[in-house]
């Protein structure tokens, strides 16, 4: 009986930790795809800014849906934080998020990396761009993710996985330039150009450019930086494609982390002011600096580190475009042979 | 007052009524109903998906994914399956029945592979045997071989998952050999045959249940699994699943795949038993007891030796080795006090976890020995699925009806705020509903080799019910009923898609701490809990092996 009942006291823990604290303190509930060690520096100086309290869970972007979405109306969450914006959009197409009216998101966010109905709003802003072999690929070689595919890249070529959602949002992107066929055509190119198959994430990718399996990749700028960090000497360097004003080439592809406020929100004025303060001067640094992202505020400073990556012009289509096309382009990559 | 204990004595106390309901017809399924239950309606809920197929979802993965990922799954499986089975079995002979040096220190040392998760073995293996690798690097600088054989490869992911889960048939086939006794191969022996042919004509035969029940977690385990096969980019039936969930966004297509799987499953596992339904693997007491161990000398020792000290190195020190390295690198960075808690909350998971889990499959097991109908066979059979399905999907079909609870209690109780929803209560129940086949397995092997002669002779001792189980059954049980709950505490430890979805806030495990660290790709940072998982899971292991050598020798 006594074991029963200190079991039973173990038990309980837990449920009192989960129960809403009864002295009911100013507090805000996320759901975050976007890890822990990324998100808690800028938690924890809200509370210390604001003293509302920032209770958080994490858990990969499926399973956090299919939970806002299992809870219904009566969800503990009051702001739904991932990355990728078709991973937004999805929440959005769900009826997950419900639409904020903010005029200082409106003028913090630029309008491309927030959805139109003003349900979510990009906070971080992720370049996936060209990393090249800079012993082994000559000035001038490099101009367009579409060139990639040409024969003159043939086995020169590394790749990630298109399983992973920067590949495929890319690729919905290309879609929605060059259609279906042609971005089919581009993406037959690049796997024949592959000189090994696709790696498990950017970084493989990257220390194959450096040993000389192959010549470039596509890849997330961060990922340069954090093995740049480790290993300053890797003859890597990084290339802005699709630059050229003439072509009407639109630039590099970025996507977003970002976050909206939970359709049955309970605390919904404390999750908007939360919003609000991410995508404010003092936070943006905060929040896009510590994983050597760009800030999604276009009035904040960058990075030391990133900046000396040099500046670039990027796509203008609003990122919402590449959660449509999603389905579409993973179908095509698989059509395509790309694993 | 009435003290509250005085309530519930009546039914412990009650020996009478308490067997004759339970040895009763209805008493074993009071019992195990409510154990199907809890993994019934997660899978009920995952197959209800099959009601609404998404039509150009599915001519899409018909079309250009699924035949190529039934191939690579029928081969990963095969692979795996032979590859855990050989080293499982021969190890576990060896370790069991023979005698060579370094017996008693691989008895135990090659179960540690167990505590290692597997996607951060494969993660090891990659990092230092790619092209970019230090191996790859080193045959081409020293000897200029430029295509080392490819670790990215079919025969990498199964040497790799073999590697990884080889244990689990190691653990339970060594159960089964130290229950058979070597009494029972100096019998066959003195019979004329030759100690090879005793091994397969006897000894292999009899511990067919235990070496099966291993067998069937490995397979069952490489079905479900995402996290070693993507690391590799080898796409399997599963990588489908979490394409149609995460690419194409459809939860039910990736539910009505998940079906498919559940319903493989259950039919091999059915088949299966059927096959051996007949036929009796009880090895009588005095057979069970003798003492002697198989000595060997000379080459064959030294190929033991060198046999368990080659899976060894390459299932653990290796691994181990680089995750320390890794470790020991960031642990001024990551380390701080939390570690405690998460290392708490761990043990507390796990510990709990075996306890509960081992104690259902116990249920089960003896229900379906009393009552060995079909019917509980199915029952049974149908507790054990969850293992099969990929847990983030299980983790959805449990979370479902979870919040609908919850819901209801909200609305028709006008409770504020979640009741069920990230309790500890939640989270044990889902571990069950995952785990009941890691110690239903080795329970019901175990049982199956107590022969039916000694109830009989308990009984007309007047020993019946749960007396019998208690005084006769469990000292027997020890062996396998340790081994369960190994089995499951380690595999609790390094659950991460239930643990998510269903933990309290702001209360993490080391497991969820390798999420954290894995989810943006820093491997070498998601090696300091990996490390911590490896040095608490060793504990039930150690405990494990001096009870069982005790116990036996």
């Amino acid at each position: 009986m006594k074991m029963l009942s200190k079991l039973l006291a173990v038990l309980a823990v837990p449920t009192l930790l989960a129960m809403p604290p009864t002295a009911s303190a100013a507090e805000v509930v996320v759901y975050s795809a976007r890890n822990e060690q990324l998100i808690k520096p800028l938690f924890d100086a809200y509370t210390r800014e604001t003293g509302v309290e920032v209770k958080f869970v994490t858990d990969k972007e499926g399973p956090l849906m299919a939970r806002l979405k299992a809870e219904g109306k009566n969800t503990p969450a009051d702001l739904f934080l991932t990355v990728d914006a078709g991973n937004l959009w999805q929440a959005a197409q769900e009826g997950l998020l419900r639409p904020v009216n903010s005029t200082a998101l409106k003028a913090n966010i630029p309008a491309h990396l927030r959805d139109p109905d003003n349900e979510w709003f990009g906070l971080s802003v992720r370049a996936r761009t060209v990393v090249f072999n800079r012993n082994r690929v000559k000035p001038g070689e490099l101009s367009t993710y579409e060139d990639l595919a040409d024969p003159k890249w043939k086995g020169r070529l590394c790749l990630r996985t298109s399983k992973k959602v920067y590949n495929q949002s890319l690729v919905a992107m290309m879609i929605w330039e060059h259609g279906e066929d042609q971005t089919e055509q581009i993406v037959r190119g690049w796997v024949r150009n592959l000189a090994t198959d696709p790696f498990p994430d950017d970084t493989k990718a990257l220390e194959a450019v450096a040993a000389g399996l192959c010549d470039a990749t596509l890849v997330n700028t961060y990922y340069f930086g954090r093995l740049m960090e480790k290993k300053p000497n890797l003859p890597l360097a990084v290339f802005w494609p699709n630059q050229s004003l003439k072509s009407r080439d639109a630039g590099v592809h970025v996507n977003v982390s970002g976050a909206g406020v939970t359709r049955h929100a309970k605390h919904e004025k404390e999750a908007v002011r939360l919003l609000e303060w991410l995508s404010s001067d003092k936070a943006q640094n905060l929040y896009a600096d510590e994983n050597m992202e760009y800030p999604a505020n276009p009035r904040v400073k960058w990075d030391a580190r990133v900046t000396s990556w040099g500046s670039f012009k990027q796509n203008l289509i609003n990122v919402a475009e590449a959660g449509k096309l999603q389905a579409k382009a993973v179908m095509l990559m698989d059509r395509a042979g790309y694993r | 007052m009435p003290e509250p204990e005085s309530l519930s004595i009546p039914s412990v106390a009650a020996p009478p009524v308490g067997a004759s309901s339970f040895t009763g017809r209805l008493g074993p399924w009071l019992a195990v109903l409510p154990i199907a239950l809890i993994t019934a309606v997660p899978v009920l809920v995952v197959l209800s998906a099959l009601a609404h197929p998404d039509q150009t979802i599915w001519e899409h993965l018909w079309k250009h994914v699924l035949p190529e990922l039934l191939v690579n799954t029928a081969w990963l499986v095969l692979g795996v399956g032979l590859g855990v089975t050989l080293l499982g079995v021969s190890l576990a002979w060896l370790t069991a029945v023979c005698d060579y040096p370094g017996r008693r220190f691989f008895a135990w040392a090659l179960l540690l592979p167990l505590a290692l998760p597997a996607y951060v073995t494969a993660f090891v293996w990659l990092g230092l045997f790619d092209f970019t690798g230090p191996v790859a690097t080193w045959l081409r600088e020293s000897f200029g071989i430029l295509k080392p054989p490819p670790v990215r490869s079919r025969s990498g992911v199964i040497l790799v998952m073999t590697l990884a889960l080889y244990p689990y048939v190691y653990l339970t086939s060594r159960a089964a050999f130290l229950g058979q006794g070597r009494r029972l191969m100096e019998a066959a022996q003195s019979l004329g045959q030759s100690r090879w042919h005793a091994f397969l004509k006897v000894a292999l035969p009899m511990a067919r249940p235990g070496i099966v029940a291993g067998l069937l977690l490995a397979v069952m385990e490489t079905l479900a699994d995402f996290g070693t096969v993507s690391v590799f980019n080898y796409n399997t039936f599963t990588t489908a699943i979490y394409k149609a969930w995460f690419s194409l966004f459809s939860l039910p297509a990736a539910s009505q795949l998940a079906s498919m799987l559940i319903f493989f499953v259950f039919v091999v596992a059915l088949l299966e038993y059927q096959t051996r339904a007949s036929a009796s693997y009880a090895a009588s007491s005095r057979a069970a007891a003798a003492p002697s161990r198989i000595a060997l000398k000379g080459w064959q020792a030294g190929l033991a030796l060198a046999w368990s000290a080659l899976v060894f190195g390459l299932a653990f020190v290796m691994p181990v080795w680089q995750i320390l390295d890794w470790a020991l690198n960031v642990f001024e960075q990551d380390f701080d006090a939390r570690y405690l808690d998460f290392a708490w909350h761990s043990l507390l998971l796990a510990g709990l976890g075996a306890l509960l889990v081992g104690t259902l499959a116990l249920v089960l097991g003896y229900a379906q020995r009393l009552h060995p109908t079909s019917a509980m066979r199915v029952a049974a059979r149908l507790s054990t699925l969850g293992y099969a399905l990929p847990g983030a999907v299980l983790a959805v079909g449990i979370f479902i009806p979870v919040a609908w609870l919850d819901n209801q209690l909200i609305e028709r109780l006008g409770l504020e705020g979640q009741v069920l929803g990230g309790t500890l209560a939640v989270m044990l129940l889902a571990y069950c509903a995952r785990f009941l086949a890691v110690s239903f397995g080795p329970v019901d092997a175990g049982l199956g080799r107590i022969s039916k002669s000694i109830d009989e002779a308990a009984q007309s001792l007047g020993v019946v019910g749960a007396r019998r189980l208690w005084r006769v059954h469990l000292p027997m049980l020890r062996v396998p009923l340790l081994t369960a709950a190994a089995l499951t505490f380690v595999d609790v430890m390094k659950e991460l898609p239930i643990t998510l979805m269903t933990r309290p806030f702001g209360w993490d495990t080391l497991a969820v701490r390798v999420f954290e660290m894995t989810s943006e790709g820093e491997w070498e940072r998601a090696a300091l809990p990996a490390a911590a998982i490896a040095i608490v899971g060793l504990l039930p292991v150690f405990m494990l092996i001096r009870h069982a050598d005790h116990a036996h020798t």
